[in-house]
């Protein structure tokens, strides 16, 4: 009977000892913070139903409709003040027309505060030459990988559209940004390839508050890609840009220089 | 003492009785040996896991009892007509024929689409026009139609029930000897997800195992080429051994659209025109080609992509130099690149005794 006790009292020490463990509130809780991937043209919002249907006009006089808009980020990442680093180092494909993955929480942890926060646009080259590769990406959007002559990894974005060529005449255009990749000869092909240059880029949105919760916007502004530094002219440059050195190295300057901001922040304690 | 002993008996009966009725649902002679798929080696980490529902796992029994089913004419209206006879192993699941016949002579209107690594189809839309979400919703539907089986569900379920070794086969398969439409629609999926192709030439380069002729070789570069072939943006590339992105597309073949295709489902008309790309696996055994089978030779898929490609409202971008009708491929490319489409052919998946009647 005295043994029973003993194992009763044991019980009932250990039950109350992981409740506590549960219930101690004194150490502070970690948050996650929710991003929300949004789109416009020099401002005005664009919509599912705006694709294939409404007309753009870009810096250089272009008229053009998008069908397709899907781009991949990573390394979303918050600095402290104190310069305490905490990163995911996950990625995410925004599929804008679809609005598959416009909203994505990283998988982070971290104390409520004001932070700075960063993400890469497309993947950095340790991301992008991964042993292995990533078995989603490999099948996402119908193939999200490069072909190994133009040195591999995976696309940035491929942003897809209709516009109206010099003659009148509706032409088809592929703005897909990969790794730039410059070769000896064109084609493309086995042994060909000269120089890789990392043209994903860090996008810096500035200083958020993170609180219990945290929703944060982040805006691409489409007619940035086509005005700023590099005036891009359709005509020329609208189709096999993958292999086209300078072409991307135009495209990541664009991108980096003002296509993405900070939207609306909401924070609560 | 005794009463701890007593509490202990009254837990100990409560978890026999529990136990019990969790393993005394399905009858004495339902006990079906789990399947699992293997994942070819050209797969491993490159593709991720295949879709096998919760719902429907693979069991010797039920491939068993879909295989049979697949086979046999008893599904249709008048017991003339099986699913193979349009979907013939020796055609990779295919039939040679444009447009399939059904039982009372109807022609259809689009090719009949090849199967195998079902499993892999991650957007899990089947069909030219992606109707049916699922491999199980979409065999329900050539059953029924019209111009293929013209079937009722209910009569092909008292047929089946009515024959002398069907209910049996149900009942070892998932536990029921009731005949019913899902049942059958889950066991002839099961079968479908065990047709895996990952054995052409091209897979076995892949692996190490054989070399590439330099036609293949090139035909590959030209594949891969964004100036020439760019077949890889819908057909996937060595890292995605699918050859398809299983997604919808207006290719360029139509300046006015008279099938709706994706569009006629969803109902979106920016959809009109577009249909799911077929898997560039097998293609030396699948003509004729395209959804309304109007090409008899790859030849002639090449040069629509070369040349022939016309403008319409819902065009998909990656349709380049429309308005000069494609990329205009050498003679020597369009060779060498089909070349290196052949090698994608599979003659181990034609040939599996497991696939055959």
């Amino acid at each position: 009977m005295k043994n029973l006790r003993k194992i009763a009292m044991l019980l009932i020490a250990t039950v109350v000892l992981v409740s506590c463990n549960n219930d101690d509130d004194s150490t502070p809780v970690n948050v996650t913070v929710d991003f929300n991937f949004t789109h416009n043209f020099d401002g005005t919002a664009i919509q599912n139903a705006d694709y294939e249907t409404t007309s753009y006009t870009n810096a250089n006089g272009e008229s053009l409709k998008l069908s397709k808009l899907v781009y991949l980020i990573s390394d979303i990442t918050f600095t402290a003040s104190d310069g305490t680093v905490y990163a995911a180092e996950d990625y995410n494909l925004v599929n804008a027309r679809t609005e598959s993955n416009i909203n994505f929480t990283p998988g982070v942890d971290l104390p409520k505060g004001d932070y700075t926060v960063s993400f890469t646009f497309g993947f950095d080259d340790e991301d992008n030459d991964k042993d292995g590769g990533y078995a989603d990406l490999n099948t996402s959007d119908g193939g999200w990988g490069v072909p190994g002559p133009l040195g591999g990894g995976y696309h940035y974005m491929r942003m897809e559209g209709t516009y109206v060529n010099t003659i009148g005449v509706d032409n088809t255009f592929q703005y897909h940004t990969i790794r730039a990749n410059r070769h000896a000869t064109m084609p493309p092909g086995p042994g060909t390839l000269e120089e890789l240059t990392d043209t994903s880029f860090t996008v810096n949105l500035g200083t958020v508050t993170v609180g219990s919760t945290t929703s944060v916007e982040v805006q691409m502004d489409v007619s940035q890609w086509f005005e700023n530094p590099n005036l891009w002219d359709l005509n020329t440059w609208f189709t096999v840009l993958m292999p086209n050195y300078e072409a991307q190295l135009d495209m990541s300057e664009n991108g980096a220089a003002g296509v993405f901001s900070l939207g609306t922040v909401t924070t609560e304690d | 003492m005794k009463k701890y002993w007593k509490y202990l008996g009254v837990c100990l009966l409560v978890v026999i009785a529990s136990s019990c009725e969790d393993n005394d649902d399905n009858g004495p002679t339902y006990t079906p040996t789990p399947v699992t798929l293997e994942i070819p080696q050209v797969f491993e980490g490159k593709l991720l896991p295949p879709v096998i529902p919760t719902d429907n796992p693979l069991t010797e029994e039920g491939i068993a009892l879909g295989k049979k089913l697949f086979f046999d004419p008893i599904l249709s209206a008048d017991n003339t007509q099986a699913c193979a006879d349009c979907h013939r192993p020796e055609n990779a699941f295919s039939d040679p024929r444009q447009f399939s016949i059904g039982i009372n002579g109807d022609v259809g209107t689009r090719q009949s689409m090849p199967l195998f690594n079902m499993a892999w189809n991650f957007e899990d839309k089947f069909f030219w026009d992606g109707r049916a979400l699922t491999l199980e919703n979409q065999i329900f539907q050539p059953v029924t139609n019209p111009i293929e089986m013209n079937n009722t569900w209910p009569n092909a379920e008292n047929t089946l029930q009515a024959d002398s070794e069907y209910p049996e086969l149900f009942e070892k398969a998932f536990g029921t000897s009731t005949v019913d439409s899902v049942l059958v629609s889950k066991a002839i999926a099961q079968f479908l997800r065990t047709l895996v192709s990952a054995n052409s030439k091209f897979d076995r380069f892949q692996l190490g195992l054989e070399e590439l002729t330099p036609e293949e070789e090139n035909g590959l570069t030209i594949f891969l080429d964004e100036g020439r072939g760019d077949c890889f943006h819908c057909h996937g590339l060595p890292a995605n051994p699918l050859w398809t992105d299983n997604i919808f597309h207006n290719n360029g073949m139509d300046e006015i659209i008279t099938d709706l295709g994706f569009g006629g489902f969803t109902g979106d008309p920016r959809e009109f025109g577009h249909f799911k790309s077929p898997s560039l696996r097998n293609l030396a055994f699948t003509a004729p080609y395209m959804h309304d089978g109007r090409f008899e030779t790859i030849d002639e898929v090449i040069n629509h992509y070369s040349e022939g490609l016309v403008f319409s409202e819902t065009i998909d971008p990656l349709m380049k130099n429309i308005s000069t009708g494609g990329a205009h491929m050498s003679e020597s490319d369009k060779a060498d690149l089909k070349a290196f489409l052949l090698s994608l052919s599979d003659e181990s998946f034609i040939n599996n005794p497991d696939f055959q009647e």
